[in-house]
Parts: structure tokens; C-alpha cells; sequence
């Protein structure tokens, strides 16, 4: 009798103990850790917005939105990402279903070299078409002049078609790797049963292959929205000298025109509102335009799919995809080292005008530089380990332990996914500097808390991914074989997800070494970043110098992307 | 070696409830199946047991230890109650050799090194996976891992075994060759099997007892499985143990009569048919079904075959045993048998299948093939007379999925 009470008694304590299980304990931190870096920044634009001295106050954003220049600025938003959005969609997947299901040769390399506008960082290809098409001073726009012996320029870049060119560049691999990947999926036998049953090819296309993969295109369309909604790079480097403002750009202008007072930013986080808003509307309507349905037919098996002979089409196509890749691969490639190895811009690309001393300035000369290459190094890994492990853990949360609130917590993960950078960081600034009683602005903390926020949803995505290729039976065995909860997450699912987690590492080291946004309204005196200083250089008028460090930035995303194919290639093979 | 007791469980997934009020009492070293159709909450109880799934109310004794109670507040999370559980997909851990993954729950034991070894080495013996230690899961086939699984839940626990339907990803030889494996290694290591399935053919063969539950989550009847088989409680546990006919019958004047079920299809045979065999005693309704087995009737070409015996007092009755419904007839009268025509024929092998129809219903009678060979097999369209062995009458028939 005793021995069972006391049996029961520590039984008791060991419920007791189970209140703050390991499971528990976790979807606390994660909350936490979502809630400052999230949801603070937006509720503090929220709050600066609409309450001055702590009471409610409509004037400013009312003011803000009746202005003139705001309004163009935003329907100049919504008409780039709109012409950005359906001609990156068609290119996309023109292009998907070329490789995909087409007999056009070398399809193993074109595949790849489409990829590659993906890593460019969208506001060094700006920089690159810039030298080229500026309309007095460009490459091309020159050689043109010289040829016709007139003087109008072929193109002038600092246009919004310039900028809707430029960002379809860059853009347009979101669609073709969703479609490829939809089309590699899909099971060829539902092509083939409709030949058999007497449709013709372009009935086929139209009818079974198109409707089967609409929701890959609406999933990489909804990308290309948002990224262009909210892109700030090409409009800034080819807009601001023409005039020509976005929103992104208008809140980095009014911002950086106060000099970092406190009603410059209050009337950038005004404009967030209005550009968060239009992101949401964007985001609706397109919903409601490509209603995605679901189909189970796309698996995940690779299967050979039927290809379509293009005869007589295959050579003038296959020249329309080099040419597409010269424009916007080789070509913005050739000029960043190009002009990164000259001696002066503007002299002739000749080998005597060839210099190494740019590269030898911005690696070993350059104070600014070598600190911006060291801190985008800091930057980027630090963020993408914290942001890896912090994913992996809330993603955790989410599809393995299932809590309550766990739709609460998947929308403030993916919040800051529809939260243009430039936003964040005007809430990033607006919590972190002294409103908490930690004033973090000017240090490489406020970038690196801002980096966290914003790559949240990569990790938490990609973390999610290979925690439902782990079946929760086995970590159920390891428990019913003695391991504790944290043992078997040690044991267990840990090692299953590593090469996962590795993947998600460089998915954010990536972007973040080329980031520009953010850091460019957080950065001080001595935290300048890679883009920052790639952008801050280039608009001082040292071109050359801002090429070779672009140049230098290529080099370091290519390197990346490399080590990031080799470990998902090495996981595919287990 | 322990006893399993669930004393009135229930567990909610949600505002779902998946078993309430459920009671089982597992012996000690016996095989006890949990039969029933998907989804009735087998895997429920197994995951209340092993302590997967948290309890309502309720409480769950492994052995002489209370290791789940609601109301006294106790909960032993998984890793110490000591169950070993074969998980249906096996959760064999991809990243972990067959040693390694029979080795981690002695590890977590802290067991000796050494010992630990020879104890992994034993059981792989046993499982006869000896040869494949050091092979990775993604080498070897369904039923080996399977084997691997079991391999593990056996070191895992000296006392409760749980198998959650760990034959059905297997192709039918393996499964055959595995229930008997099972059974083999229970015998051997005296171990507590709790065992769960929806295939009442390996339940029959491993278990020293089975429990029948229907959707709902609730015991129809538990028992050994000849007991099951010999005296089913309800027409679920009867329709569930194998292959069932349920003939709507009603009486009318004293004789059964097949009962025409509306919008069943009659077509030309909606003539009244009688069902030539004694009225069962104790039915509430007028209306009732008679249950019988397909392999149980005797199909023959005219209504004198050798499946039909005689009366015993007035010996002109169509059934065996004694005839009920003597005065109906006069001595000497040939009574109508149970008429059919044959509407389909199907070859199973080592069965032939016939589609019976009587009345308006469908009657399905299986015949050995040996036997229907030695007589001359039947034809659609073929009118045939049935005699039927073994018959049960319920008042209602239940779905069983």
C-alpha cells in the first residue's frame, strides 16, 4: 500500500513535469521568437501610423495618400508588377514547356542556364543594363548612335518599360522552375489517354497539359507578384535618376531625405501601409483570377513524358532561346566584368584598357569594401544558421507536435513573406531603435534581426517539407523504445532532416549575401553590407569599382549555388 | 510478461471521438487480437496502450502498474512503459543499419555494450535476419524490415508486444509465411501479444483470443476463435469471420418464406419462394434474415440430390435433421425445394463461385473445385436447387464498413 502511494506519488510529479514537456517548451519559444521578430515590427508601423502622442491620429496617412507624387508612385508599382507579372508568366512558361515537353536539343544545359537569372541579384543586372542602355552614355545605346550617326538611342533603360524589362530578366524563372517541376511530375499517361481517345496535339495542350499545371503556374506567378510588388533594386538603380518613383523606392526617398528623422520615417511607414495593402489586393485578386484547383495526378515519381516534335520550328527555337539567354545571361555578365576590369568608365573595351586594380581596390585597398565583403559573410551566415535551426524548430511545432494554436503560428511565419523588405525594415527601425529600451540602430544586430525576420518563411518552408518526409511513426518507435521526446528528436529525426536543413541553410545564405533592400535603410557608418556597398559605390559615380565588387559578389553567389546543388543532388541519391 | 488492462478508456482526437467507454482485459502471455474494420478505433486503443495517444478517462494498467489514469492525474509517457510496438509502415529508421536499429532500445536501457550485442544477435537470429546487420533499411525488402520492426518492439519490451496491422503492405506467401513467424515467436518468448488487424484470416491463425469490434469502437464479442467461429454473438462478428449470405425470410402461415427486398431486382422471379427449413424458435419479428456461408450450401441439378435428407418421421422433408414443418405435407409428397437459377459463374482456382438467384435476392455459393469437377459445373441460366448445412437467423443484419 505504501510502496503504491509512493509509486503514485512520484508518478504525479512526473505528470506534474510533463506540463512543460518538450513539446510544450518549444511551441512557447517559438512563439516568442515569431512575436518579436515578426509581428513587433508591423504592429509598431501599425502604431507609429495612426498615433502620435499616444492618440489616435488619420491626418498623416490621409495626407500621405492624397499626395500626388505617392499616388503616381503607386500606380507606377502596380503597372510595373502587373506588365512584370503576365509577361514573366508567359516567358516562363513558353519556355517550361519548350524543355519540358518539346524535342529541342540540349536540354540538360539550357535547363540549368535558365536557372541562372534566378541567383543574379536582380540590382547588379540593373547596374549591367544600365551601362548598356543609358540613353547617352550606354554601351549599346553608343555603338547604335555611332552606327546610325544620329542621335537618339536605340533604348533608354531608365523607362518603366526599362524597368519592367529588367525585372522580367530576373523574374521569369519562378514560373519555368514551378512548371518544369509540375511537368516533370505529371504523369504522361494523362497526355497520352487523351491522344488515344482522339484529341490532337494542340487540343492535348490546351485541354489536359495546361489545366493540370495552372496550379504551378498560379504558385509562380503569386512569386513573381509579390517579388516585383515589392522590388526595389532595378527601380531604384534605373528609376531614381529619371524621376521615375515605385513605392518601395518612394519610402526608401522619403526616409533617406529626412536623414533618419523621426517624420521621415513615420511618412515611410505610411507608404508601407499603402504597399502592404496593395500587396494583400494583388494577392486577392490574383487568387480569384487563377483559382488554383488541386490534383493529385502530378506525383512525385519522374516519369518519360511524350515529346512533340518540333520539325522545321527546332533550329529558329532553339535560336530564340540562346538569344534569350545571351540577353539575359551572358550579356549583363560580360558587362559587370567587363567594366570591372577597365581602367575608367566610358573608355573602350579593349584589352590595353584592362586593369586587375579594381578587384585588387574593392579585396585588399578599399576599407569600405573588404568590411561590406565581411559583413554580408556575418550576415548571411549568421542569420542563415539562427533562421535554419529557429524554422526547423517552429516548423517542428507545426507538422509534428500539432499544438492548438498552430494556425497562428503558420500565418506569422509566413507573414513576412508578403512583407516587402523595405517594410520590414521601417518596423525593424521603428522597434529597435530606443522604443524598447534597446537601441540597436547603427549596429550589425538590427540588420541581422531584420535578416531573421524576413528569411523566416524560406526555412520554415523548406523545413516543413522534410519534416513530412519524416513519417511520425518513427519517432513514435523511438519512443516506445525508451528515448525520451528530445532523445528522439536527437536520434531520430534530426539526422533525417540534416540534409534538409543544410539545403535551407544556403536558401538563405543565398539571398542574404546578395541582399539590398533592407540593409540599405538599416546599414551605419561601418555595417555596410555587399549590396549596400555595390549601390552606395555605384552611385557615388565609381562605376568600375562597384563592377569588380558585383563581380566579386557573382562569384560568391555562383560558389554557393554550386555547394547547394552538390548537397541536394547528394540527398536525392539516398 | 504482463497483463494488459483498459478499464472504461476513451480518447477524443479533437471533437472526435474515437472509443468511449472502452474495457479489455489482456492475459498475461496470451495473443489477443483486435479485429474489426477501418476505422473502428483499434489503432486507438493500441496507441492508449503504448501511450501514444493521451486518455479522456479511463485508466491503463501494464502489469501491476497504473500507467495512464485520467482521474488520478497519471501519465507514463511511451518511453517507460515498456511496449514494444511493430508499427504498420514499420518506422525501421532509414538512417540506422538492422543492428543499429535493434541495438537503440537497449542503448536507451543503458544495457552493457556487450550483452547488448549478443541479445541483438540473438533476436535477428530468431527473426532469421542474422545476415543482414549491417544492411541499411532501403536494401531490404517489405517483409524484412517488417521482420527488423519486430526484431526491435522484441527487445524493446520483455513484457507487451503491440503489432498494428504489420502484414497488410506484404504480398500474400510473405504474410502467410509471417503470421506464422509471429505466432512461432510468441510461443517461444511467452511475451504479451496485443495484435490489430482488419484480416480476419491472420486473426484466426495467431490469436489465442479475438476481440471483435465494430465502427463505433465498441467489443461485439471476444473469445477464442473457434468459439467465434462455432457460436457468433451477433450477424456483425457472423458477416465479419468470412464470407456471409443473409436471406431476408418472414413468415407467413407458419413457413419462412424469401422475403423480396424492394428495388433488389427481381425481374421475372418475383414469385414467392419458399425457404423449405424449420422455423427458428425465439424470433421477436415476423420478418428476420437467415445467415449462412457460401462454402456451407450444396448445390445440385434436381431437388433428389444426395445434399437433401429426409424427414425424420415422415421422410419426404427437403432438410437435414428433423423436419420442422411436418403436416405440411402428406407422406410420400415431394416438398418443393429451395429453387434458384444460376445468374453467374465465377472461377476462383480452387473454388468455383456461383451467383444464385432465389426469389429476387442473390444467393453466392462456393463449390471446391474438385468436387464440382467430379460432378458436372453449372451454367448461367442453369435452374438449380440449394440445400443449406449450416444456418443461423438473426433479426437485423449490420453493415459492416
Amino acid at each position: 500500500m505504501r510502496a503504491g502511494q509512493s509509486l503514485r506519488g512520484s508518478e504525479l510529479r512526473r505528470m506534474e513535469g510533463s506540463r512543460f514537456n518538450t513539446g510544450q517548451l518549444l511551441l512557447v519559444i517559438s512563439t516568442i521568437i515569431l512575436v518579436i521578430t515578426v509581428v513587433l515590427p508591423v504592429a509598431m508601423i501599425v502604431y507609429n501610423v495612426f498615433f502620435y502622442n499616444w492618440s489616435f491620429d488619420w491626418s498623416l496617412f490621409a495626407s500621405m495618400l492624397t499626395d500626388p507624387d505617392n499616388l503616381a508612385a503607386m500606380w507606377n508599382t502596380v503597372k510595373i508588377s502587373f506588365f512584370v507579372t503576365t509577361l514573366g508568366t508567359v516567358v516562363g512558361l513558353f519556355f517550361a514547356w519548350l524543355i519540358g515537353r518539346s524535342d529541342i536539343p540540349l536540354k540538360g544545359l539550357m535547363k540549368s542556364l535558365f536557372v541562372i537569372p534566378y541567383m543574379f541579384p536582380p540590382f547588379i543586372g540593373a547596374m549591367a543594363w544600365g551601362l548598356l542602355l543609358a540613353p547617352r552614355a550606354g554601351y549599346i545605346n553608343k555603338m547604335f548612335m555611332a552606327l546610325t550617326g544620329g542621335r537618339t538611342p536605340l533604348f533608354n533603360i531608365n523607362t518603366l518599360a526599362g524597368i519592367v524589362f529588367v525585372e522580367l530578366c530576373y523574374y521569369f524563372p519562378f514560373v519555368f522552375i514551378q512548371v518544369s517541376g509540375a511537368l516533370e511530375r505529371m504523369d504522361p499517361t494523362l497526355e497520352e489517354s487523351a491522344r488515344i481517345a482522339g484529341a490532337n496535339q494542340l487540343t492535348v495542350i490546351r485541354r489536359i497539359t495546361m489545366p493540370l499545371v495552372v496550379p504551378a503556374i498560379a504558385a509562380g506567378a503569386m512569386l513573381i507578384l509579390i517579388s516585383s510588388l515589392s522590388h526595389f533594386g532595378v527601380p531604384a538603380i534605373l528609376g531614381f535618376s529619371n524621376g521615375i518613383f515605385t513605392l518601395p523606392t518612394k519610402i526608401y526617398e522619403l526616409i533617406y531625405r529626412a536623414s533618419g528623422s523621426f517624420e521621415g520615417i513615420r511618412q515611410g511607414a505610411s507608404l508601407s501601409i499603402l504597399l502592404v495593402a496593395v500587396v494583400v489586393l494583388a494577392l486577392a485578386l490574383q487568387r480569384r483570377v487563377l483559382r488554383t484547383g488541386r490534383y493529385d495526378i502530378i506525383r512525385g515519381k519522374s516519369m518519360r513524358p511524350m515529346l512533340i516534335k518540333l520539325r522545321g520550328w527546332k533550329a529558329p527555337l532553339l535560336a530564340v532561346c540562346f538569344v534569350f539567354l545571351i540577353v539575359t545571361v551572358i550579356l549583363p555578365l560580360f558587362t559587370i566584368f567587363g567594366v570591372g576590369f577597365l581602367k575608367a568608365y566610358g573608355v573602350p573595351m579593349k584589352l590595353a584598357n584592362m586593369t586587375l586594380n579594381n578587384f585588387k581596390y574593392v579585396l585588399f585597398e578599399s576599407r569600405m569594401a573588404r568590411d561590406a565583403i565581411r559583413n554580408s559573410f556575418f550576415l548571411s551566415i549568421t542569420s542563415a544558421v539562427i533562421t535554419m535551426l529557429v524554422g526547423t524548430m517552429i516548423a517542428y511545432v507545426i507538422v509534428k507536435i500539432q499544438p492548438r494554436g498552430k494556425g497562428v503560428l503558420e500565418v506569422l511565419g509566413i507573414l513576412p513573406y508578403s512583407i516587402p523588405g523595405i517594410v520590414l525594415a521601417v518596423g525593424v527601425i521603428l522597434t529597435w531603435s530606443g522604443a524598447f529600451y534597446l537601441n540597436l540602430y547603427n549596429t550589425i544586430w538590427i540588420i541581422l534581426i531584420a535578416y531573421i525576420a524576413r528569411y523566416m518563411a524560406f526555412s520554415m518552408k523548406s523545413a516543413s517539407a522534410s519534416l513530412e518526409q519524416v513519417h511520425d511513426s518513427l519517432e513514435e518507435a523511438s519512443r516506445t523504445c525508451g528515448a525520451s521526446h528530445f532523445e528522439s528528436l536527437l536520434d531520430v529525426t534530426l539526422p533525417l532532416i540534416r540534409p534538409g536543413m543544410v539545403a535551407g541553410f544556403f536558401l538563405i545564405f543565398l539571398p542574404a549575401m546578395r541582399e539590398l533592400t533592407t540593409s540599405l535603410l538599416l546599414y551605419g557608418p561601418f555595417t555596410r553590407t555587399m549590396g549596400v556597398a555595390i549601390y552606395s559605390i555605384n552611385e557615388e559615380g565609381y562605376t568600375v569599382q562597384a563592377c569588380a565588387l558585383a563581380g566579386v559578389a557573382i562569384i560568391i553567389i555562383v560558389i554557393g549555388e554550386l555547394i547547394l546543388r552538390f548537397v541536394t543532388r547528394e540527398r536525392r541519391g539516398q | 510478461m504482463a497483463e494488459v488492462r483498459l478499464d472504461r478508456i476513451t480518447v477524443q482526437y479533437g471533437k472526435k471521438t474515437a472509443i468511449e467507454d472502452f474495457s479489455l482485459h489482456v492475459r498475461d502471455g496470451e495473443c489477443l487480437t483486435l479485429l474489426g474494420p477501418s476505422p473502428c478505433g483499434k489503432t486507438t486503443v493500441l496507441r492508449a496502450i503504448a501511450g501514444l495517444t493521451k486518455l479522456c478517462s479511463g485508466e491503463v494498467t501494464i502489469g501491476s502498474r497504473v500507467v495512464a489514469s485520467r482521474d488520478r492525474k497519471i501519465f507514463i509517457p511511451p518511453e517507460k512503459r515498456n511496449v514494444g510496438v511493430v508499427f504498420q509502415d514499420y518506422a525501421v529508421w532509414p538512417h540506422m543499419t538492422v543492428e543499429a536499429n535493434v541495438l537503440y532500445p537497449l542503448k536507451k536501457r543503458n544495457v552493457p555494450r556487450k550483452e547488448a550485442k549478443e541479445q541483438v544477435n540473438d533476436v535477428l537470429r530468431q527473426v532469421r535476419m542474422a545476415d543482414y546487420a549491417a544492411r541499411l533499411p532501403f536494401q531490404l525488402s517489405g517483409g524484412q524490415q517488417q521482420r527488423v520492426a519486430l526484431a526491435r518492439a522484441l527487445v524493446a519490451s520483455q513484457d507487451v508486444v503491440i503489432l498494428d496491422e504489420p502484414l497488410t503492405n506484404l504480398d500474400a506467401n510473405l504474410r502467410e509465411e509471417m503470421r506464422f513467424e509471429i505466432k512461432r515467436l510468441q510461443n517461444e518468448t511467452g511475451i504479451t501479444v496485443i495484435y490489430v488487424t482488419h484480416d480476419q484470416d491472420i486473426a484466426l491463425v495467431i490469436s489465442d483470443r479475438i476481440a471483435v469490434m465494430d465502427k463505433t469502437g465498441s467489443i461485439r464479442q471476444l473469445g477464442a476463435p473457434e468459439e467465434l467461429c462455432g457460436n457468433p454473438a451477433d450477424s456483425f462478428v457472423y458477416r465479419f469471420l468470412g464470407l456471409s449470405n443473409f436471406i431476408p425470410v418472414e413468415i407467413v402461415d407458419g413457413e419462412m418464406w424469401v422475403r423480396d427486398i424492394a428495388g433488389a431486382g427481381g425481374g421475372a422471379d418475383t414469385e414467392p419462394t419458399s425457404f423449405p427449413y424449420p422455423v427458428p424458435a425465439g424470433m421477436h419479428n415476423r420478418q428476420f434474415y437467415a445467415a449462412c456461408r457460401p462454402m456451407d450450401i450444396a448445390m445440385s441439378r434436381d431437388g433428389a440430390d444426395g445434399g437433401a435428407a429426409t424427414c425424420g418421421t415422415c421422410g419426404t422433408c427437403w432438410t437435414h435433421g428433423t423436419c420442422g414443418t411436418h403436416g405440411t405435407h402428406g407422406p410420400g409428397e415431394t416438398r418443393e425445394s429451395l429453387r434458384g437459377r444460376v445468374a453467374r459463374v465465377i472461377y476462383l482456382g480452387n473454388i468455383y463461385e456461383y451467383r444464385v438467384r432465389v426469389g429476387g435476392i442473390e444467393i453466392r455459393v462456393q463449390q471446391d473445385s474438385h468436387e464440382a469437377f467430379k460432378g458436372s459445373t453449372f451454367c448461367e441460366g442453369d435452374v438449380c436447387a440449394l440445400s443449406i448445412k449450416d444456418i443461423r437467423y438473426y433479426e437485423d443484419v449490420e453493415e459492416v464498413s
